[in-house]
C-alpha cells in the first residue's frame, strides 16, 4: 500500500462526462491493499465504468462482505454510501436495501472466500430471487487477510505459496450462477481492463442479476508458479469468448462488426450491447451450452473470458413481488396506515 | 356446586383430525355469548397423528389464566386416555365415544357417553367427512350438555365456509345430530354450564401474532425478511394478510416488500439492509433464530441501524419445545452478540399490547438507532385472548428519528455519522440516494471514529462505545414504563413479573389477598429498566420475581443491570412449557413465607416501632 495521499486539486482540463463530473470525482480513499494486488485493477474499472455510464454516484449503493475484496468499496466512489456487513452477508444487505429504495444502483463486491465458502448460500438465493444488482467476486482463490489458506475456488492442481496439495474439488461460481437463474453471467481478468470495462459497464445497465467473476491474482499469498490464479497462469491459459461494446442509448452504432461473429442486444433502456464473438460455437442465450463452455474449459485447464450468459429478458425481484413503483422508503404515514377506520373493520372480524 | 360459567373444559384429540375447526368455534360461542374465556391449544410438533389437546378456560370473573382440574374432558384420543383421566376433578365429566365399549376406573366422576362415529357412519356416506363431522357432533352434543347457544355456532359454521358454502349444510346438519342425541338421550343437567352475559360484549378474541402482524402495517413496515419458524411464522402470515387487505394498489402494485428468506441469518440480514435504506423493516423469529441472528445484531448495535425483531420465545435450550411456551431468551437477547452489546427489549403481556408495541417498535427503532427486540411468547403468540378492541389514534405521525435530508447536508459544515451533537448519544444518520456531495459515509462493523472511517486507536473506539452505552441509558425514556400497584395495605414485599405471567399474577393476587396477604405488584414492560423499577426493590424488604424458565433470568438482570442486593430477591420458576396458572404461584409464594425466606412486615407497624 501508499501511505502518500493525492491531492484533492486536480488538473482542470480532465475529461468530464454527462455529468459534468471527471474520473477523480468518481475515486475513493487511498488503497491499503498490497501493491500489485489485482483488487486494485478492479476497483478502477468500476470507476471508469461508472465515469462512462454519468452514474450520479450518490445514487450507487456499494456492499460488500468482509476480506480484502470486501475492503475494496472504500477505494472506489466516495461518494456513495457504503455498507461493509458481515462476513457472507452481504447478498441479504443488499436485498433489503434494494427492497427499500428499487431506486438506486446497487454494486456489491465480494470475494471467493465470502461467496463460495461462509456466503454460498446467501449467493445462490439472491440469485434465485434476480435481485437487480451487479455483483462482483474478486476472485483470487486464497484467503488474504489470515495469510494464504485455500478458498473454495482454488483450483484441485492448484498448490498452496508453500507447496501444500488443495485436495478438493473447486467451486465454479460462474457455472452455479447460470445455473441458478442469474440474467448476465461474465468471467473476466483483472488485467484485462479492456474486456472488463465494457463487461462492468453492461452489467451495471442490466435490470436483474448480474454476476462477473473476476480472477485477481492476490500478489502475496497465489501468485507462485503453481498457482493456477497467479498472473502468469491466467495469461498463458485465458480463452477470451469475445468482447462487448456497449452504446448508450443516444449514441449511433459505429463499431464495424462481422455477420455471424458479432450479436446486438438491445437492454431495457434503449441501448445496445454489441458482441464481438471470438468463439463462434458458443451460444450465450443458452443455460446448457454456457455452462459446458465453462465445463470444458476447465477439464483442459484453460480459463474462459468474457460475457458466458446472457438472459435477454431482463426482470427482477420487484416485477416479481409486484411491488410499489414508488420506492418504499419514501412511502408515508398515509400510504402505509390504514388508520382507525381500518382498525374497526379488523376489530369486528374478532368479535 | 354449580360452576355456571366457572370451570374448564378440556378436548383430547389427534393432531390432523379436523378437530382445530371444532375446537375453535366451541371457545368462539362462548365468547359470543359474552363470557370471558381462554382457549390454550396445547399441541405437539408434529403434522398428523400425535396428541393434540385444546383447553378452554371459562371464567366470568375473567380470570385468564389457565387453571388446574379438569371439569369437562373431551377425550376422543385413546392415546392419551390413561393421562386424561386423572386430570379430571372429582364430581367432573368425562365425555367420550362410546361406539365401542369403554371400561373405566374412577368412581368419583361421571361418564357421558356419545356414540359419534356411528352417528357419523349413519348419516355420511364419505369416510373423510365421517372422520370430520365427529367433531361437529360432538360440538352439537356439548351445545346440549353446557347450553352453548346453538344458533351461534350455526352462525360461526356459515362464516367460516363462507367461501365453501356446499359445505355449510353437512356441517349444521352434524351440529344438530349431536343435539339431537344429547337431548333425547342424556341428562342434561350437568353442574358445569354456559349463560350469557354481557362481560365480553365489546371485547375482541384474538391471537398476539396476529395483533403483532397487524401492529406492524400500522407502524409503517414495508420490508420483511423471514425465515419460517414455530411459534412466530404467524406474524409474518398476519402481516401478509393485512398487507393484501390495505397495501395493494387498484393497479396490483403492493407497498409491501416480503420475503422469505434462505435462513434467519438472511432474514435479520434483509431487515437490516431495509432500515440501512430508510424503509422500515423487521423480522420475526424464535429462539434457535436468535442464536443464528446474533452476529448481525451486534452489526446493527455497532453500526447503529435500526431494527425490529419479533422473538415469539419458545421452550429451549436447543430446539427444546418447539410448541410449547417459555420466557427463556431474556439474557440471550439483552446481551444477544459477542463484544460489549446491549438490545433493547420490550414485553408485550397480551394481544394488545402485541400490537402497540409492534406499532411503537418502529419509531423507537428509528429515533434510537438500534435494534428493538420485542419479547412474546408462544403463549400470547399463538392463543386466542379476550382483549378490549385495538385502537388507533388518526394523529399519529412516524417518528422517523434523526434523518438528515438534502437542505440539512447544504447547512452542515462538519457532518459525522457518529458524532454526538446533541449530548444525548445519538448521531444522525444519511440515507443513501440524499445528496450528491455530502452526507456518503461507509457503514462498518469495524471499530470507527465519529465520521465513519475505519480506526484501531483504541481511545477513539472507547469514546464511541461510551457514547453508545449513553444512548442506551438515555433511551429510557423512550421506554413503555413499568406499571405498578399498590396493595390494599402497606407491605413489605414486592413481586415483579411481565409477559404473558400477567394473568396468572392477576388472579394469585386476588387468592393471596383474600387470605390476607399484601403484595405490591410491578410489571417489567422493557429494558433497559427505568428508575421506577430500581425504587420498587429499594422500597421492599422482599422482593419475588415470577418469571417462565430455568435460570431465573429476569432476577439476574435486575440485580446485574441495577446492582442489587441479590440476597433478598427470590424467585417463582415455571418452566414446563405450559402457562403458568395462579395455583402454582400461590403455592411458590407461600413456600417462601413457610421456608422464612420472605417475611411479612406491615410498613406502617415498623415506622411506629420506631
Amino acid at each position: 500500500m501508499s501511505f502518500i495521499k493525492k491531492p484533492s486539486v486536480h488538473h482542470p482540463k480532465l475529461p468530464t462526462n454527462a455529468l459534468g463530473l471527471n474520473r477523480r470525482d468518481y475515486e475513493g480513499a487511498l488503497s491499503t491493499l498490497c501493491a500489485g494486488c489485482g483488487h486494485d485493477s478492479v476497483s478502477s474499472a468500476i470507476i471508469e465504468a461508472c465515469y462512462n455510464l454519468s452514474i450520479p454516484a450518490h445514487k450507487l449503493a456499494k456492499l460488500s462482505g468482509i476480506g480484502c475484496s470486501s475492503k475494496t468499496p472504500t477505494y472506489f466512489l466516495n461518494k456513495s454510501h457504503g455498507f461493509n456487513s458481515v462476513h457472507g452477508r452481504m447478498p441479504s444487505v443488499a436485498t433489503g436495501a434494494n427492497l427499500a429504495n428499487r431506486d438506486l444502483v446497487y454494486l456489491g463486491v465480494s470475494g471467493d472466500g465470502d461467496t463460495a465458502s461462509i456466503g454460498l448460500g446467501q449467493f445462490c438465493h439472491i440469485i434465485r430471487r434476480r435481485l437487480n444488482m451487479l455483483y462482483v467476486v474478486d476472485n483470487n482463490g486464497t484467503y488474504g487477510l489470515t495469510k494464504g489458506q485455500f478458498s473454495a475456488t482454488n483450483d484441485k492442481n492448484s498448490k498452496s505459496k508453500k507447496g501444500e496439495d488443495n485436495p478438493f474439488e473447486s467451486i465454479d461460481l460462474a457455472a452455479l450462477a447460470i445455473q441458478l437463474g442469474a440474467g448476465f453471467v461474465a468471467r473476466s481478468f483483472s488485467g484485462d481492463k479492456d474486456q472488463l470495462i465494457p463487461l462492468m459497464t453492461a452489467a451495471l445497465k442490466y435490470r436483474g442479476f448480474a454476476f462477473i467473476d473476476v480472477v485477481s491474482p492476490c500478489v502475496t499469498f497465489n501468485n507462485h508458479s503453481q498457482s493456477t490464479k497467479s498472473y502468469e497462469y491466467f495469461r498463458e491459459h485465458n480463452e477470451a469468448l469475445g468482447y462487448l461494446d456497449v452504446i448508450p442509448e443516444t449514441e449511433e452504432i459505429k463499431v464495424n462488426y462481422k455477420e455471424g461473429s458479432s450479436a446486438q442486444v438491445q437492454m431495457h433502456d434503449g441501448s445496445k450491447m454489441i458482441l464481438h464473438k471470438l468463439d463462434k460455437s458458443h451460444n450465450l442465450y443458452d443455460r446448457g451450452n454456457s455452462i459446458k463452455i465453462l465445463n470444458d474449459h476447465q477439464t483442459k485447464g484453460s480459463i474462459v473470458t468474457g460475457l458466458i450468459y446472457l438472459d435477454k429478458e431482463e426482470r427482477d425481484l420487484h416485477d416479481t413481488i409486484n411491488s410499489n413503483q414508488k420506492p418504499l422508503n419514501i412511502l408515508t404515514e398515509k400510504d402505509l396506515c390504514p388508520g382507525s377506520k381500518g382498525l374497526d373493520y379488523v376489530n369486528a372480524s374478532f368479535r | 356446586m354449580s360452576k355456571i360459567n366457572d370451570f374448564v373444559v378440556k378436548f383430547a384429540n389427534v393432531n390432523g383430525s379436523g378437530s382445530a375447526s371444532a375446537n375453535a368455534m366451541f371457545a368462539k360461542s362462548i365468547f359470543r355469548m359474552g363470557i370471558p374465556v381462554t382457549p390454550k391449544n396445547i399441541f405437539p410438533s408434529n403434522i398428523q397423528g400425535l396428541p393434540t389437546w385444546f383447553e378452554v378456560r371459562i371464567s366470568k370473573h375473567g380470570y385468564a389464566a389457565r387453571r388446574e382440574g379438569i371439569d369437562c374432558f373431551i377425550t376422543l384420543n385413546p392415546q392419551t386416555y390413561q393421562t386424561d383421566v386423572k386430570e379430571i376433578l372429582p364430581g367432573g365429566y368425562l365425555v367420550y365415544d362410546n361406539t365401542m365399549p369403554r371400561n373405566f376406573s374412577r368412581k368419583d366422576i361421571n361418564y357421558i357417553g356419545i356414540p359419534m362415529a356411528s352417528i357419523c357412519a349413519e348419516n355420511y356416506d364419505d369416510p373423510r367427512q365421517r372422520q370430520l363431522f365427529k367433531n361437529i357432533v360432538c360440538l352439537g352434543a356439548l351445545a346440549a350438555l353446557l347450553k352453548i347457544d346453538i344458533k351461534i355456532i350455526e352462525s360461526l359454521i356459515k362464516e367460516d365456509f363462507e367461501k365453501k358454502p356446499k359445505l355449510i349444510p353437512p356441517n349444521i346438519k352434524a351440529l344438530y345430530l349431536g343435539r339431537d342425541f344429547a337431548l333425547e338421550n342424556l341428562d342434561c343437567d350437568l353442574n358445569v354450564g354456559l349463560k350469557k352475559i354481557r362481560t365480553t360484549k365489546k371485547k375482541i378474541l384474538i391471537q398476539g401474532n396476529e395483533a403483532a402482524g397487524l401492529g406492524c402495517v400500522y407502524g409503517g413496515a414495508t420490508v420483511v425478511g423471514w425465515y419460517p419458524i414455530t411459534p412466530s411464522t404467524s406474524l409474518v402470515e398476519a402481516f401478509q394478510k393485512y398487507v393484501n387487505l390495505f397495501r395493494v394498489k387498484d393497479n396490483g402494485e403492493v407497498s409491501a416488500g416480503i420475503i422469505q428468506a434462505e435462513d434467519e441469518l438472511a432474514a435479520v440480514g434483509m431487515a437490516i439492509g431495509a432500515n440501512w435504506n430508510g424503509a422500515r423493516a423487521f423480522t420475526a423469529t424464535s429462539g434457535p433464530g436468535i442464536s443464528l441472528m446474533s452476529e448481525f445484531l451486534g452489526l446493527a448495535y455497532f453500526a447503529e441501524i435500526p431494527l425490529v425483531l419479533f422473538n415469539i420465545q419458545r421452550g429451549g435450550p436447543s430446539t427444546g419445545m418447539p410448541t410449547r411456551t417459555q420466557q427463556s431468551d431474556i439474557l440471550s437477547c439483552a446481551y444477544a452478540s459477542h463484544g460489549d452489546t446491549k438490545h433493547i427489549l420490550l414485553f408485550p403481556s397480551d394481544p394488545k399490547e402485541c400490537f402497540e408495541m409492534a406499532a411503537q417498535s418502529f419509531d423507537l427503532a428509528e429515533i434510537l438507532q438500534t435494534p428493538i427486540i420485542v419479547m412474546s411468547d408462544l403463549d400470547i403468540g399463538m392463543n386466542d385472548w379476550v382483549i378490549d378492541p385495538l385502537q388507533w389514534n388518526d394523529k399519529t405521525s412516524y417518528e422517523r428519528g434523526k434523518v438528515l435530508k438534502k437542505q440539512d447536508l447544504d447547512e452542515l459544515m462538519n457532518w459525522g455519522r457518529y458524532l454526538d451533537v446533541d449530548g444525548d448519544g445519538i448521531p444522525y444518520r444519511t440515507l443513501p440516494g440524499t445528496h450528491e456531495t455530502k452526507g456518503s459515509y461507509f457503514t462498518r462493523g469495524t471499530s470507527h471514529d465519529a465520521f465513519a472511517g475505519y480506526t484501531e486507536d483504541g481511545r477513539i473506539n472507547a469514546d464511541n462505545m461510551m457514547r453508545i452505552t449513553k444512548k442506551f441509558k438515555k433511551s429510557v425514556k423512550y421506554l413503555p414504563k413499568s406499571v405498578r400497584r399498590k396493595a390494599k395495605k402497606d407491605t413489605n414485599i414486592g413481586l415483579i413479573y411481565f409477559g404473558s405471567t400477567s394473568v396468572a399474577i392477576d388472579e394469585a393476587n386476588d387468592i393471596l389477598e383474600s387470605q390476607g396477604h399484601a403484595t405490591d405488584l410491578l410489571r417489567i414492560r422493557s429494558f433497559p429498566f427505568g428508575r421506577g423499577i430500581s425504587s420498587f426493590i429499594d422500597d421492599h424488604d422482599h422482593i419475588i420475581v415470577m418469571e417462565q424458565n430455568r435460570d431465573a433470568q429476569m432476577r439476574s438482570l435486575l440485580i446485574n443491570e441495577l446492582n442489587k442486593d441479590s440476597s433478598k430477591i427470590h424467585s417463582i420458576l415455571n418452566f414446563d412449557g405450559s402457562p403458568v396458572t395462579a395455583n402454582f404461584i400461590v403455592k411458590a409464594f407461600l413456600n417462601l413465607l413457610k421456608k422464612n425466606q420472605v417475611v411479612f412486615k406491615s410498613l406502617k407497624k415498623k415506622q411506629s416501632a420506631a
